[in-house]
């Protein structure tokens, strides 16, 4: 390459044509390294935002709460039995104690807004202490509970403070209370391990992404099951076996056109053979697999070609000398040295397969499935169905939700690929 | 119950492997055998697992239409003079009181003696599937060990076995590709059925309204797919327009002027851009870069649109920079250097080179590279369902929001899903067309990339 050109013109004196060209060279080069800028800085930008908005996921606030677990309040006898403790009713519990620690607080309306400062799952979180512990009962404890989202958003900065009472999340009242219990170190922020364990959830603060991190492994397992084994024996036959025919070019073709085939296609065959022809069940990991594996097929067909093309015919001249068969060749020989290949080609597909959402849409991985799913064979969600679920969402709540999803999502990638990086780096051969 | 008689097929195939391997072991001592022990063994296993695994799946698939149509059958007169709708909902009903669940009653007199026919159906096909994929599993394991023998060809069958695979696994793609044009097909003439051909490909007004009432009837719905097709084309153009540029940049830049190491981390970061899954660009497209155009826009006194195409054009263009970019690159370095070094020769600055010598050598390429991500454009889901409208509107201006193809098949496809209502069908219809349309693109460019490379080599 002939780089910085213009010096050749040594010591002679610059005419005013060359130093026109001269600048219109540093304008030339200035221009692509401005294209490379603009494409690095739209990658920090792009990740800049997802940070910037989600990592506040990954802590919860919690106020706390004077709860007197007092058999009076809770309606039981003094000793009371697990199946008393399991009948009461817990939201009465904590209203009533609200009442008590917040004398000044009148009206039924007034008593609701506060109230709403916490999560809705404030009388679960009572009853399994409760249930627990039964000689809490007559006891008066001060309990850390999770905070309301709208107060959460508050409290760190997601949602405006300073706008008119009418468009805020919370009201004048509810924004007082937070700055003195603020004041009174009743607030405190704890790692929200729920985000990891716990379920889609209508209360953005209750939320987690366990079941579609279940459903994305379940998804992934069944797509490895099938695009594995079929997309190396298919490059097998392509590489090893495949006369130079008619045949063989059709079934190239259709791998190199496959590859290109846009996603939401690979969906609409799903519903149309899969789901409505064979009558599998809809939005199950088995479906979901089998329609991604389709996509992933062509990336670790391609992959394994080369991986088999770079192993030299040499080694199979020497295994077939030695009087092994061609599948013993293949097997013994010539699979283990294109394995670093063709694993490093299998994972990058894996990795393509985890970040799509539009097929899974189109097999109905959609639904709202509280429970983690335990089989091939249950609806699930999956990681990216989940991010586009709660993306189009409107409570604020859910956008620091989604931009935490999709952290992980990327984290899940990022150590995907480096994997392949290291499979490659570590075992490849070179001839 | 399929899941058992799984476990009982492998483990008849696991003990038919042992059984062979230690049989032809036992020839070992006597003579010279054929085949090592371990073939006999594989042999034997795929004698006991495949015929019977085929036989278990035909089953599960075949079974309930079979049953359906012969409890069907088994009906009294008057069930064939319902109405459509009126069969499909007694059918229904005899299912639901098979399995149990006593909902509303129609007072169908026959209903409950279908259901209990359907119930001793069902229970009889389970037992004889049981017997029948047993006795097939269990019979080729005693055929298939009989044929234990120093002198027989074991390597050989299972070397035939696997054979058969790989070519069915390479034929898996074309299948795929059969597959896909079918379904589509036989649904879109379903929906043509409804909706005639020149309507859906000349109709200015689309509309895909489903009939709340049946006395709505379809009419409602106006299914001429040209918004939809412009709104596509319009969002790709921006996109290109956005990553046709920095990619033709950064590709000229990371070829011919930067040092290795600046490429070497680079080109890495760049291509990073690929690998983010488009969910994430359409978060990205609806909570930052929307809001962004417009305010930009307000501020310049631009009326634009909360989904305005504009917005997910520049993030779906950000999304192709570097399938640009490096498709670019590729065809950038295959030029031969004595293009190059004959450029300099005559004085030509190393711009020049590349604007009058370079560009032109691999333009062929750069096309190719330009239709590859259009096709990637047009096809993609993401971006658009998150950030572009959901109402079709026949418009050039970008500041607008308009919808895609692919808005509309999530549209059509999410939620409820009626395989004889045109709004559902109407998903079919434009997969039709979004998959001939990227696969011309597709066919096309590569052509042009292949007949460029053949060029310089």
């Amino acid at each position: 390459m002939n780089r910085g050109f213009s010096r050749t013109t040594g010591g002679k004196p610059l005419s005013s044509l060359n130093i026109r060209r001269q600048r219109a060279e540093r304008r030339f080069r200035r221009i692509g390294l401005f294209g490379v800028g603009l494409a690095l800085a739209s990658v920090l930008f792009l990740l800049g935002t997802i940070f910037s908005s989600g990592y506040s996921a990954f802590w919860r606030l919690h106020f706390a709460v004077d709860i007197d677990f007092d058999p009076v309040l809770m309606n039981v006898s003094s000793d009371p039995s697990l199946e008393e403790l399991r009948d009461v009713n817990y939201l009465a519990l904590f209203r009533k104690n609200l009442e008590r620690s917040y004398p000044e607080v009148k009206g039924r309306s007034e008593r609701r807004k506060l109230a709403q400062m916490f999560s809705e799952s404030v009388p679960d979180i009572l009853e399994s202490l409760v249930i627990s512990n039964p000689s809490l009962v007559g006891s008066k404890q001060r309990i850390w509970v999770l905070s309301s989202s709208s107060a959460e958003m508050i409290y760190k900065g997601a949602a405006p403070r300073d706008i008119e009472e009418t468009r805020r999340v919370l009201t004048d009242q509810q924004l007082t209370w937070l700055d003195q219990w603020q004041g009174e170190n009743l607030t405190r922020t704890r790692f929200n391990f729920r985000f990891f364990t716990s379920g889609p959830s209508r209360s953005p603060e209750l939320a987690g992404l366990g079941g579609a991190i279940v459903g994305s492994a379940l998804t992934l397992l069944v797509t490895l099951l099938i695009s594995f084994p079929m997309g190396v024996a298919a490059a097998i036959y392509l590489e090893e076996y495949a006369p130079k025919n008619r045949v063989s070019e059709i079934i190239e073709v259709n791998i190199n056109n496959l590859a290109a085939v846009p996603s939401i296609i690979f969906g609409l065959l799903g519903l149309a053979v899969l789901l409505n022809v064979f009558g599998l069940p809809r939005g199950t990991p088995l479906v979901g697999g089998m329609v991604l594996s389709l996509m992933t097929l062509p990336t670790i067909i391609i992959a394994s070609r080369a991986a088999l093309k770079a192993v030299p015919p040499s080694i199979r001249d020497g295994a077939l000398a030695m009087g092994a068969s061609p599948m013993q060749t293949i097997f013994h020989h010539v699979l283990p040295l294109a394995m670093p290949g063709i694993l490093t080609g299998t994972i990058i597909g894996l990795a393509q397969a985890l970040g799509e959402t539009a097929p899974l849409l189109m097999i109905g991985m959609f639904a709202f499935v509280a429970d983690t799913p335990s089989g091939i064979l249950d609806q699930a969600s999956s990681l990216p169905v989940q991010i586009y679920l709660w993306a189009e969402s409107s409570e604020r709540g859910y956008v620091e939700l989604t931009a935490a999803a999709i952290m992980i999502i990327l984290v899940f990638l990022v150590f995907m690929n480096l994997l392949a990086v290291f499979l490659r780096k570590k075992f490849e051969r070179r001839w | 119950m399929t899941i058992y008689l799984l476990a009982a097929i492998l483990l008849v195939s696991l003990s038919g492997f042992y059984i062979g391997k230690n049989r032809a072991s036992a020839l070992v001592v006597g003579a010279r055998i054929q085949s090592l022990p371990q073939y006999h063994g594989l042999r034997i296993a795929l004698w006991c697992g495949l015929p019977a695994l085929f036989l278990l799946g035909l089953w599960v698939v075949l079974e309930p239409f079979v049953i359906q149509s012969l409890v069907r059958n088994s009906l009294p007169p008057e069930f064939f003079n319902l109405s459509g709708d009126e069969a499909i909902l007694a059918m229904m009903e005899i299912s639901n009181l098979s399995q149990g669940i006593v909902g509303t009653q129609s007072g169908l007199p026959y209903a409950e003696e279908a259901a209990s026919l359907l119930i001793s159906m069902n229970q009889l096909s389970d037992y004889a599937m049981i017997v029948v994929v047993s006795v097939v599993s269990l019979s080729a394991l005693v055929v298939a060990q009989s044929k234990v023998t120093a002198d027989f060809p074991a390597l050989e069958s299972v070397e035939k076995a696997f054979n058969v695979f790989i070519f069915l696994s390479s034929a898996v793609a074309v299948l795929t590709t059969v597959a896909i044009v079918l379904s589509l097909l036989f649904e879109s003439f379903k929906f043509f059925e409804q909706v005639p051909l020149h309507e859906f490909l000349f109709g200015l007004k689309w509309n895909p309204q489903i009939a709340i009432r049946a006395d709505q009837g379809a009419s409602t719905g106006a299914f001429g797919a040209v918004p939809v097709f412009s709104g596509t084309l319009l969002i790709a153009f921006v996109a290109i327009l956005v990553a046709g540029p920095i990619g033709l940049a950064s590709a000229v830049y990371f070829a011919e002027y930067a040092n290795p190491r600046v490429r070497d981390v680079a080109k890495p970061m760049l291509e990073l851009l690929a690998g983010i899954p488009t969910v994430v660009y359409g978060f990205f497209a609806a909570l930052t870069v929307a809001p962004l155009v417009r305010e930009l826009g307000l501020s310049l006194g631009l009326a634009v649109e909360a989904r305005s195409a504009l917005a997910a054009g520049i993030v779906m263009g950000i999304m192709i920079i570097p399938f640009i970019s490096s498709l670019a690159d590729d065809v950038i370095t295959a030029v031969p250097q004595s293009l190059r070094e004959g450029s300099y020769a005559m004085g030509a600055t190393q711009s020049e080179t590349i604007k009058y010598v370079i560009f032109p050598a691999a333009l062929p390429g750069i096309v190719g590279a330009f239709l590859l991500a259009i096709s990637r454009a047009i096809g993609e889901t993401m971006i658009v369902a998150m950030a572009a409208g959901l109402n079709a509107n026949l418009t050039a201006n970008p500041l607008e929001n308009v919808t895609t193809v692919t808005v509309q098949i999530v549209v059509a496809l999410i939620g409820d899903q009626e395989f004889d209502d045109p709004k559902t069908l109407s998903a079919f219809a434009l997969g039709l067309i979004l998959f001939f349309m990227t696969l011309i693109l597709n066919v096309f460019a590569l052509m042009i990339v292949k007949r460029y490379r053949e060029q310089y080599e």
